[in-house]
């Protein structure tokens, strides 16, 4: 087999195995170097992967060259691949960014423990999206999620502790639904494999069991994805835990639970039986709408911008899974195309907050005032992150944001597409907040710490915040990428064609 | 074998339950922990009652035995019970950081420090 | 029984215990279902570590509870969540019955092939570190990113702190003769279990945990001193390192060798003794892997109490 054929499975052992050497040759340097040249080469091998699987289709990989269903499957098809490289080029990019962040805010003695675990979260949500097994999908859920309940405890707030752990308690019961749902199918179809039980389910679809292990795994990933009402967790974790993790998880953790709840929808019930059997359209869309605009009321009210940011996140869900709930291609599209758009621009404003954070040492509202002058690099890549997440064209939020709409009015939804504008106009306010700090008042003067020596972060801060800045541009103008990849997708998707 | 048709999985219902319930209604963060692991667990006896074939025997193959009972089940649990444990672990040592720098391992206690006397020190 | 025992009771030591004794019952009942490996393994770590972690995390948190409140809307979720299972189940396959399809599409091929294919009587082994190895790969990095995630909590203690010769038992005589003599026959029967997870029940995980806990019971009765200096816990790291290093390193040569990842058969001319063989080698890794992790927790908690 050549390395073409082996791609499936190096991009996710390449993270997974480097975690043990960078425990092995320890220093922070090395451990930094490795994890880096790790998700670098990953991101290659990647990008060679989403190629192959856009020309011939889907790929599939027989770990231990056992057939499915006996074995477990790597399956990827466009969808797999368009998220596994969302995960990975944001994970490399924020690595960049990593070194001097890190080294600001762990002690010494964790940053190795530190990388390792980074890594770790890298591999779980690369093995989430490959994956073709239900049970190895829970396997490596977990992989990643007890490796972010120890990043985020990292934080230097002590409330990052609680956070972690209500967030450690939500995704545990989240995961236990999730091989409950599991169990069911297996007890009723015999299988684990995806596409086995895509083919076996319609004979026994009209069961309560079935029924049952679906409304089951839609709560379990529903708690991962930070679903409203189930986003409780995710506020808090993102806002308390250190800035390269803030914006690893936000722009990646709950993209991936996205894709599982898509291919559990979409690909394993399939649409009829997901949507239509079950009135779980108009749930997910109401879910949908109250979460945009509830998290979006709350985020205006929020006096630290990254929990600012966080509830906003719980906003973008909203939009991604009211698309999710159109169930038309333009609906899925839109869906699928936030799901990238939405990592570019959280990945870039978290980072530009870092960067804030690495200065200033606050994140809080009343310690921007001036930031605009005294690092006008960093807050002009946070008012790009910052348009695009208001959805202002030409940048890439636009371009989903107007989709969704589409979608809706396709459906002669009105009232839904008001609500999506006001979610907009919600996300203007609490982003102008924030401008209005950075440029419009002056800093006070009374002695706060940061008086006259705050300057520009350093190069290695800003050009990852850049990189993802200019790519919410140049994706909000050069559609062809991001835009036909989910029109795609999303008609493999809904066609039930996997 | 006695019939018993679904009761099997009616006791692990309960026992599930019963963990669920502790975890949503207690405040005190080890019993949560505490009943996180028995809803797991019991979730385990959902699976391996699930694995069973009457009269079988146990999934090692032996002389003179037809009947096995099913493997797949107790392979899926072993692991697992092994992410139950990483779990409880990495959730008993954030237990541990909570108690020293909030002084207790009380929900509302740890609230109602938390709310007003952290927003200064926030970063 | 022992459940609502849990629920009602306040005292955390005693809970801890109660849910040991849980475990236990769990792994009887395991045992009656066939699942001999899984009973192995509930008693071992469902019943034995998570019991030592409870109390040596106890130790630290202090014991008792403050009465809670009984909040209307966790009995609803339950009853509803419940209700949801209860429903599920009616139409669900009997007990026991051989024609469900959980026994009649993929498992029959385990039974049936799993003996012949890879070469050992165990099926549950078989299943585990061969036709599902990935899920056992997966598993043996969660036990890893425990550990990892509980030294970035609780942090790596250091040389100075370490009392040589004062146990947390006292300098008891009895118990001291009684350790010595026990833990060759406790290392012994662990690296007899590890070997012989093909034959019986047993495997590296049950394996490791065994060997740690003797050395986990001898640090407790002669001070802690002695075993952290001879494995401190940045060897134990790179030990648990190197078991996930094996088991990948092993999936790793097949992919040289021109097969698809942890192909076994590559290990060897003949494939199933090249099964064979790769099972022995990933349980070796997963056995490292289990042992180290468990040691590097217990050195995490206890260390934390020295500290204070």
């Amino acid at each position: 087999m050549s390395l073409m054929d082996n791609l499936p499975v190096l991009v996710v052992i390449l993270p997974l195995l480097a975690t043990p050497l960078v425990l092995l040759l320890g220093g922070f340097g090395r451990a930094w170097a490795i994890a880096t040249v790790a998700c670098w080469v990953t991101l290659a091998a990647t990008a060679a992967l989403l190629q192959r699987v856009s020309v011939e289709g889907p790929v599939s990989y027989r770990l231990g060259n056992w057939a499915p269903p006996w074995g477990i499957e790597y399956r990827i098809d466009l969808m797999g691949a368009y998220v596994l490289l969302i995960v990975v080029a944001i994970a490399a990019l924020v690595l960049v960014f990593a070194r001097q962040s890190v080294e600001k805010e762990i002690t010494a003695e964790r940053r190795v423990p530190f990388f390792a675990a980074y890594l770790l979260v890298v591999a779980g949500l690369a093995g989430i999206t490959v994956t073709g097994d239900a049970f190895n999908l829970f396997v490596f859920l977990e992989i990643s999620s007890l490796a972010s309940y120890a990043l985020i405890s990292l934080g230097r707030d002590r409330r990052a502790l609680t956070a972690a752990f209500q967030y450690l308690v939500m995704g545990t019961i989240g995961a236990t639904f999730f091989i409950i749902g599991v169990g069911f199918l297996y007890m009723m179809t015999g299988t684990l494999n995806m596409m086995d039980l895509a083919e076996r389910l319609p004979e026994v679809a009209d069961t309560r069991m079935v029924r049952a292990a679906f409304a089951f795994i839609v709560v379990g990933l529903g708690l991962k994805l930070a679903l409203f009402p189930l986003h409780m967790w995710m506020p808090d974790a993102y806002a308390y835990s250190p800035s390269v993790v803030s914006a690893l998880l936000a722009a990646t953790a709950s993209k991936v639970a996205v894709y599982a709840l898509l291919r559990f929808l979409f690909t394993i019930f399939g649409l009829e039986f997901a949507l239509g059997d079950v009135p779980l359209d108009l749930l997910l869309m109401a879910l949908g709408l109250i979460g945009i605009l509830f998290a979006s009321l709350v985020a205006v009210f929020q006096e630290n911008v990254k929990r600012m940011l966080a509830y906003s996140s719980v906003a973008q869900i909203g939009y991604i899974v009211l698309g999710i709930s159109l169930a038309n291609t333009t609906g899925v599209t839109a869906s699928i195309l936030h799901l990238f758009n939405h990592a570019l621009m959280k990945g870039a404003l978290f980072l530009a907050l870092g960067a804030v954070v690495y200065r200033i040492g606050s994140a809080r509202i009343q310690d921007f005032h001036g930031l605009g002058y005294k690092m006008p690099w960093t807050m002009a890549g946070f008012v790009i992150g910052g348009l695009s997440l208001i959805g202002v064209p030409p940048t890439a939020g636009f371009i989903s944001k107007w989709f969704l709409v589409t979608a809706t009015l396709e459906q002669n939804l009105w009232p839904v597409a008001v609500v999506v504008l006001v979610g907009s106009i919600l996300a203007l306010i609490y982003v102008w907040r924030v401008v209005e700090a950075a440029y419009f008042i002056k800093p006070a003067s009374q002695g706060i710490d940061q008086a006259g020596d705050v300057s520009e972060a350093p190069l290695s801060l800003v050009l990852p915040v850049w990189v993802l800045a200019a790519a919410n541009i140049w994706f909000g103008i050069h559609t062809d990428l991001s835009l036909g990849i989910a029109t795609r997708a999303s008609a493999a998707l809904l066609g039930g064609a996997p | 074998m006695i019939e018993i048709g679904h009761y099997n999985y009616w006791v692990a219902i309960f026992l599930m339950m019963a963990g669920f319930y502790v975890v949503i209604a207690q405040g005190n963060l080890v019993k949560k922990l505490v009943g996180l692991s028995l809803f797991q667990t019991s979730v385990f006896i959902l699976y391996i009652s699930m694995g069973k074939v009457a009269d079988g025997a146990p999934p090692i193959q032996t002389p003179g035995v037809e009947i096995y009972s099913n493997p797949l089940p107790h392979v899926l649990i072993l692991t697992a019970i092994v992410v139950g444990v990483a779990t409880t672990a990495v959730g008993l040592a954030l237990v541990v950081r909570i108690r020293e720098s909030y002084g207790t391992v009380e929900e509302e206690e740890i609230h109602a420090m938390a709310q007003p006397a952290d927003e200064k020190g926030e970063g | 029984m022992v459940a609502i025992a849990v629920i009602k009771q306040r005292n955390l030591f005693t809970i801890a215990m109660l849910t040991g004794i849980y475990s236990f019952l769990t792994a009887g009942l395991f045992m009656d279902l066939d699942a001999v490996d899984v009973a192995f393994t509930e008693a071992a770590v469902g019943a034995g570590v998570t019991t030592v972690l409870m109390l040596s995390a106890l130790r630290l948190v202090g014991s008792q509870q403050r009465p809670t409140r009984h909040p209307a809307i966790a009995l609803l979720v339950v009853g509803v969540t419940g209700a949801a299972l209860i429903y599920g189940t009616l139409d669900a396959p009997n007990f026991g019955d051989p024609n469900a399809p959980a026994h009649t599409h993929v498992a029959p091929r385990y039974i049936e092939q799993g003996p012949v294919e890879v070469g050992m009587p165990n099926m549950v082994t078989a299943v585990l570190a061969s036709y599902r190895g990935h899920d056992t790969l997966g598993e043996t990095v969660v036990i890893l990113t425990a550990g990892l995630a509980v030294l970035l909590l609780l942090g790596i203690q250091s040389g100075p702190e370490i009392q040589h010769n004062v146990s947390a038992m006292g300098r008891h005589m009895v118990l001291r003769v009684m350790v010595k003599l026990l833990l060759p026959f406790i290392l012994l029967f662990g690296l007899y279990v590890q070997m012989h997870g093909d034959f019986g029940a047993g495997g590296g995980f049950q394996a490791g945990v065994i060997v740690a806990t003797g050395f986990v019971l001898y640090d407790l009765v002669f001070g802690e001193g002695n075993l952290r200096k001879v494995l401190p816990t940045v060897w134990l790291t790179r030990i648990a390192a190197i078991g996930v290093l094996i088991y990948g390193g092993v999936g790793v040569f097949s992919l040289f060798a021109g097969h698809p990842f942890l192909d076994y058969s590559a290990l060897a001319d003949d494939p199933v003794h090249g099964q064979h063989l790769g099972v022995l080698l990933v349980e070796a890794g997963v056995g490292l892997t289990v042992f180290s992790t468990v040691l590097i927790i217990f050195y995490a908690f206890s260390g934390r109490r020295r500290q204070q």
